[in-house]
């Protein structure tokens, strides 16, 4: 039965197939994975009204840790919080509030902190006074009641840290020449963001906003050094004491006259 | 197509109505059951699952979450806290016991959906269907992952029909509803089965799980099989059955071994001679005794498979 060798099996070919397939499929993903990675790049350009809950890892990091449980929402009692839709601005499903229409109350127990199953909001802030959620500032000192020299005060008496959060300055009224002016100031150090003042602004459209901390707080650029404050760390001046002159009055010192 | 119209009338015919749909009113009252516990907070102040389905705790002692997102979560080189890991843990071991997929079937919230829109097919004879390869989910999952990966977010938390159709229902949003809306209508004008079956990347995940799930339905009276096709029609993974209706021939175990079976159990409701069960893998008894009924040839059968097998072929 000595025959020719048979013809060469086709796996080649059917190789040739299944590659051709898998590339097919691969490249439909790829195709689908890139326009869901464009997707995903856009969803991390927050509006600036949109704030996260105290305690939420800076945007990006957020972003890679909340799954969308809304369980932080769940157990806020002041249904502060809500889960983003589409229309709404951040990532779909991400929690946030706007402090014009509910601010964050605050609670001292972290409520939607403990709820976050993932860390995305950080179980480390246990003191609601150190939350972040923005920074308050006087975005319209033209229709501002205080700046014209009014006393309003209202942001200044509902803030949840009067007189640390936001202090009001006296400076003269150069309008009337007579009277004082009330500057409701902002600090950075002790303001929450919790949004209770960008609430209970009277005007119609707020003259002082909370914004996101990347906008409205900038970090001091790391090699900056104050010098009163290296002076205080150092106990002692960190130049030599300037020449003393001898002060040159009529009868004093043996002087000229 | 004749089959799959009156898919079920022979069942119904020969077990009665119950029988020939105990498992799907199971499955419904499991899908809405599990709604219940996540709705009766929001609407009668009694909590009992807080959340959605990609993380919840319940009675505030049980923590849930989807081992998919989890993932992605990881992908984007963030590890979650403890909670969120324990949840995964404790679903992801669920699943491998109960069935992998069988998260499709009895919780997702998309399933009445596309179920809706498979009645509505075979209701009004809508046999064309665009070709999609069932394989297609699995390359998506490794698609979203290198995404997560490549942007840091859980990304396919942006676009996820599934868990926006349950946060829509749980918290009143309104895109999971268009998104539930749009796969309606991809499952009933352009692919068959097209969301479940072909694309949706997280039923593709519990299947992973579902290979090792001991929890299985079989075929253990193949031998009465009459080839009536019933079950073909109305399975969202036809492709599924063939080895084990058909094993008998080559030599495989009557059960059904495929991550991609949802155990809805629609060949079981379905088939007249009552050759499907739940069971456990390693049931591979078969009923010799069962011989197919001598009944006259049915007319307006199809002799063949229909095409919903062929999509499997490679």
């Amino acid at each position: 039965m000595a025959k020719a060798p048979a013809s060469p099996p086709p796996a080649v070919p059917a190789r040739r197939k299944a590659l051709a397939d898998m590339a097919r499929l691969a490249g439909g993903a790829a195709a689908c994975g890139v326009m869901l990675a464009g997707f995903a790049q856009q969803s991390k350009a927050r509006p600036a009204q949109a704030l996260r809950p105290p305690g939420a890892l800076d945007e990006k990091a957020f972003l890679s840790a909340c799954v969308r449980c809304g369980l932080c929402v769940r157990d806020c009692p002041y249904d502060t919080l809500h889960l983003a839709d589409w229309a709404d601005g951040p990532a779909l499903g991400t929690p946030f509030f706007e402090a014009r229409k509910v601010p964050c109350e605050m609670c001292d127990t972290l409520p939607c902190v403990k709820a976050c199953p993932t860390g995305a909001l950080d179980p480390a802030l246990t003191d609601v006074g150190k939350a972040r959620m923005g920074f308050a500032v006087i975005t319209s000192r033209e229709t501002c009641l205080n700046l014209q020299g009014l006393r309003c005060d209202v942001c200044y008496r509902v803030c949840p840290a009067i007189d640390r959060a936001i202090t009001l300055e006296p400076t003269h009224n150069a309008r009337t020449a007579k009277h004082a002016i009330f500057e409701p100031v902002v600090h950075a150090d002790a303001c929450t963001g919790c949004g209770n003042c960008e609430k209970a602004c009277v005007l119609a459209e707020p003259a002082i906003r909370v914004l996101p901390l990347q906008v409205a707080a900038a970090a001091q650029d790391a090699h900056y050094r104050r010098g009163w404050e290296e002076k205080d760390k150092a106990g002692q001046p960190l130049v030599d004491a300037p020449l003393k002159l001898p002060t040159r009055l009529p009868g004093q010192n043996g002087g000229a006259p | 197509m004749s089959t799959r119209s009156t898919a079920y009338a022979a069942a119904r015919a020969r077990k009665g109505l119950w029988q020939a749909s105990r498992v799907l009113v199971l499955r419904r009252v499991s899908q809405f059951g599990f709604l219940a516990l996540f709705l009766s907070g929001p609407l009668f102040g009694v909590w009992i699952a807080k959340g959605t389905l990609a993380s919840s705790m319940t009675l505030g002692v049980l923590p849930l979450t989807d081992p998919f997102v989890l993932l992605q979560s990881l992908a984007a080189r963030r590890v979650p806290a403890t909670t969120a890991l324990i949840g995964a843990a404790i679903v992801t071991l669920a699943y491998a016991l109960l069935g992998g997929r069988s998260y499709c079937a009895w919780v997702c919230p998309v399933n009445p959906v596309t179920d809706l829109a498979a009645w509505l097919r075979r209701r009004l004879g809508i046999t064309r269907s665009a070709k999609l390869r069932p394989e297609w989910r699995r390359w998506l999952i490794l698609a979203i992952l290198a995404v997560s990966a490549a942007t840091g977010t859980v990304a396919w938390e942006l676009v996820n029909p599934v868990t926006a159709l349950h946060r829509a229902l749980v918290f009143g949003l309104g895109y999971g509803a268009m998104g539930a809306l749009a796969v309606f209508l991809f499952d009933l004008l352009v692919a068959q089965d097209g969301w479940c079956g072909h694309l949706c990347p997280v039923g593709a995940f519990y299947g992973v799980l579902g290979r090792v799930s001991p929890l299985r339905v079989a075929a253990p009276r193949r031998a009465a099989c009459d080839d009536c096709m019933d079950c073909f029609a109305v399975c969202p993974e036809p492709q599924v059955i063939v080895p084990a209706l058909r094993g008998e021939r080559t030599g495989s175990g009557p059960v059904i071994l495929a991550g991609d079976c949802t155990l809805c159990g629609a060949c079981v409701d379905s088939c007249p001679e009552r050759v499907f069960r739940f069971t456990h893998r390693f049931d591979t008894r078969t009923d010799a005794s069962a011989v197919p009924p001598s009944r006259p040839a049915r007319a307006g059968r199809a002799p063949s498979p229909p095409d919903a097998l062929e999509r499997s072929a490679p």
